[in-house]
């Protein structure tokens, strides 16, 4: 399956009218099996895309929720192997396309192609690397090229027009497009605007396109994909409330629920 | 050594940021090969440097240290002290600071960031931003904060605003962190005055460059003082500046390069920031370099008594030249720097920072490979990167000075 997992998952979604809900998890906040729990339990309650969230000691690219769950993470046992071994699970309960999202220095100590090979063998889907731009990562490329696992790109508010077709060379799955220039669980992104960038870079990459950070609500998603992106990612609202709740059935519950009510959210919306 | 069209080092340096940062960096690079090595540019700058810093700095001949490490004139033939304690706010970061802060008004930017260990390279961004006029935030690990209080005084006395960082080890690599995640927010306006030879291409090698004229002066120096060139060179490393600014002018000649990490409580105790001696490859801030981590990739604390010297990262020039043998880098522990710190001021009245202290400390096994090299005592310049007044508090805590008068 690999990457047509993710490419069938998105175009079946945009025949249907509908728009995916990707939802990230931190790996290992507060507990490696709470997060296969609350993995299984995102795709049960309706998410279409996981993204496992590998957590490391520097993020520099999130903001205090998602830093404060990698802490936590670390702490009980989250790591590259443990984001392997919750797809591994996963993948053994459902069909949910799953990218590995990570920053790049656990892989560095993993091994890039190692990373690439595993990731095929526990039924993973992708990476996403937050801290590789397309200049970087040559051997990791290859391999998860050949191993037919997507590399997501990112393009940012930032990125100028005469960048975008750099990154989009090689890239396959979907391109990820970041809504605000900022970390991750920044309030006020800027969603129409973002929209309307998305809708441009669409057609440009012509890859599906989901837009992520600063998503809370079903109005940001509604708002997020009011100009035909194929999908939202919604992260620290999921951590948050994982992490608010004492227990794993109540963890459970608040992922089911938030990801229930954003996917009645989205669905509702007429596209 | 020259530097690849990606930022390599050899192996070591490239651009691993998110992609947010990407146009930024490019635009810095860009304004590198445009202003920083244009003739209008360098005049600028080196006019400040001479009327504003104080350059040249003085190469001063320590021969009453010299004595009491080598007291049978074996090993040390010559000490020559390069004096970047005094310049300006009594360091070598001046010179970056001035530079990226003249670059940064050429490229329109409204607002300065920095991050800062021991409070140097704070101190000279929140100065450079006074001069010339821009306002100047620096972010600072708590842990810092306490241990070097009289320069969080400083930069607030220079209208610096001082933002204490709570995260992880609450030092240097955590004020780095948060410094990122600010210039990711506020790039379009903002420059981040990185403080050391590290981080994503271009910074290294644009702070390289900044800092270069350290070992230029010594090379001429050195030359007319005590004629034709030092057998090595010795510098402390924290993220590699002041090292890489003085090894910079030598390392097309024979001249032995020699870089001293803070070592802790010791390379093999688990508390120390010896990343080329004790790391591994990997990326943290940006490059590919050596750092302190563990087996699933997460940054291990750094450990050392000079906050300066205490990150887990090291610029990737320094992990080239050592990866190729063409610089040797030992380690001091914080006693020895200590005892060091000590040593040099009793004996020549200069009280030094504890970063450099640690290149103090190596003098007498660097001085030995170099005589056993020669077979005569060695002629050695030492990068005397800072002053010691802002470690007044660790000394008297861990020395006992200052306590019974
Ligand atoms: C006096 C002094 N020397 C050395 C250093 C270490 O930095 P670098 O290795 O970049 O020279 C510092 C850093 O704060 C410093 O203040």
């Amino acid at each position: 399956m690999t990457v047509e997992r993710i490419e069938q998952r998105l175009a079946g979604l945009r025949a249907e009218g509908r728009t995916a809900l990707v939802i990230y998890l931190t790996i290992g906040d507060p507990s490696v099996e709470d997060s296969v729990a609350c993995a299984l339990a995102a795709a049960r309650a309706g998410a279409d895309i996981l993204e496992l969230g590998v957590p490391f000691s520097d993020p520099t690219a999130d903001g205090p929720v998602i830093a404060a769950a990698a802490f936590r993470a670390i702490h009980n046992g989250g790591s590259f192997r443990a984001a392997l071994e919750t797809a591994e699970a996963v993948r053994k309960e459902s069909s949910i396309p799953i990218i590995l999202f990570t920053y790049y220095n656990p892989l560095v100590a993993f091994g890039d192609e190692r990373a690439a090979d595993d990731a095929l063998r526990v039924g993973a889907d992708g990476f996403l690397v937050v801290d590789l731009p397309p200049e970087e990562g040559a051997v990791l490329r290859a391999r998860a090229k050949r191993n037919r696992l997507a590399i997501i790109p990112l393009v940012a508010p930032t990125t100028g027009l005469d960048r975008e077709p750099h990154l989009f060379e090689g890239a396959s799955g979907f391109v990820y497009y970041v809504s605000v220039t900022g970390v991750t669980g920044a309030g006020a992104a800027p969603l129409s605007e973002a929209a309307e960038r998305a809708a441009g870079i669409r057609e440009r990459a012509r890859l599906p396109v989901v837009i992520g950070f600063g998503i809370r609500t079903s109005a940001d998603a509604e708002r997020a994909a009011s100009h035909g992106a194929d999908g939202v990612v919604v992260g620290s609202e999921i951590v948050r409330a994982i992490a608010a709740a004492a227990s794993r059935e109540a963890r459970v519950a608040a992922v089911e629920q938030l990801v229930g009510a954003l996917r009645a959210g989205l669905d509702s919306r007429p596209r | 050594m020259a530097v690849s069209a990606l930022g390599y080092y050899d192996d070591f340096g490239g651009r691993f940021v998110a992609e947010t940062l990407v146009p930024a960096l490019e635009e810095l690079e860009n304004a590198y090969r445009e202003h920083v090595l244009s003739a209008a540019f360098q005049n600028e700058w080196r006019d400040m440097l001479r009327h504003y810093v104080g350059r040249p700095t003085p190469l001063y001949r320590a021969d009453r240290l010299a004595r009491l490490l080598d007291p049978a004139q074996k090993t040390i033939g010559e000490l020559w002290l390069k004096r970047e304690d005094l310049c300006h706010t009594g360091a070598h970061k001046i010179n970056n600071a001035l530079g990226q802060v003249l670059l940064a008004k050429k490229l329109g930017k409204k607002r300065i960031i920095a991050e800062t260990g021991a409070g140097q390279h704070g101190v000279a961004t929140a100065t450079a931003c006074a001069v010339l006029g821009l306002p100047c935030e620096v972010f600072m690990g708590s842990v810092d904060v306490l241990r070097q209080a009289p320069n969080v005084a400083r930069m607030q006395m220079l209208g610096a605003k001082v933002i204490a960082v709570e995260s992880g080890s609450k030092t240097l690599k955590d004020a780095m962190n948060e410094a990122l995640r600010d210039w990711v927010t506020n790039v379009r306006t903002t420059h981040y005055c990185v403080g050391s030879a590290a981080g994503p291409h271009p910074y290294p090698m644009l702070v390289s460059e900044l800092q270069r004229v350290i070992g230029d002066e010594v090379r001429v120096q050195f030359n007319q003082q005590s004629g034709g060139l030092p057998d090595g060179v010795v510098a402390c490393v924290g993220g590699g500046s002041n090292a890489i600014g003085m090894f910079r002018a030598f390392v097309a000649d024979p001249v032995a390069l020699y870089g001293v990490e803070a070592a802790g409580e010791g390379v093999h105790s688990g508390k120390h920031a010896a990343t080329l001696t004790a790391g591994r490859v990997g990326v943290l801030h940006g490059a590919r370099t050596m750092v302190l981590a563990d087996d699933d990739g997460q940054i291990v604390e750094a450990h050392s008594v000079s906050a300066g010297l205490d990150y887990p990262g090291v610029g990737p020039e320094h992990a080239s030249l050592m990866a190729s043998g063409r610089a040797t880098y030992l380690s001091a522990t914080d006693e020895e720097a200590l005892a060091s710190t000590e040593r040099v001021a009793r004996s020549e009245g200069l009280l030094i920072a504890l970063e450099t202290a640690h290149a103090f400390a190596r003098l007498p096994e660097i001085a030995e490979l170099e005589r056993n090299k020669h077979g005569r005592p060695a002629r050695l310049a030492l990068c005397l990167s800072g002053r010691g007044d802002k470690d007044l508090g660790t000394l008297r805590d861990r020395l006992g000075f200052g306590k019974d008068v």
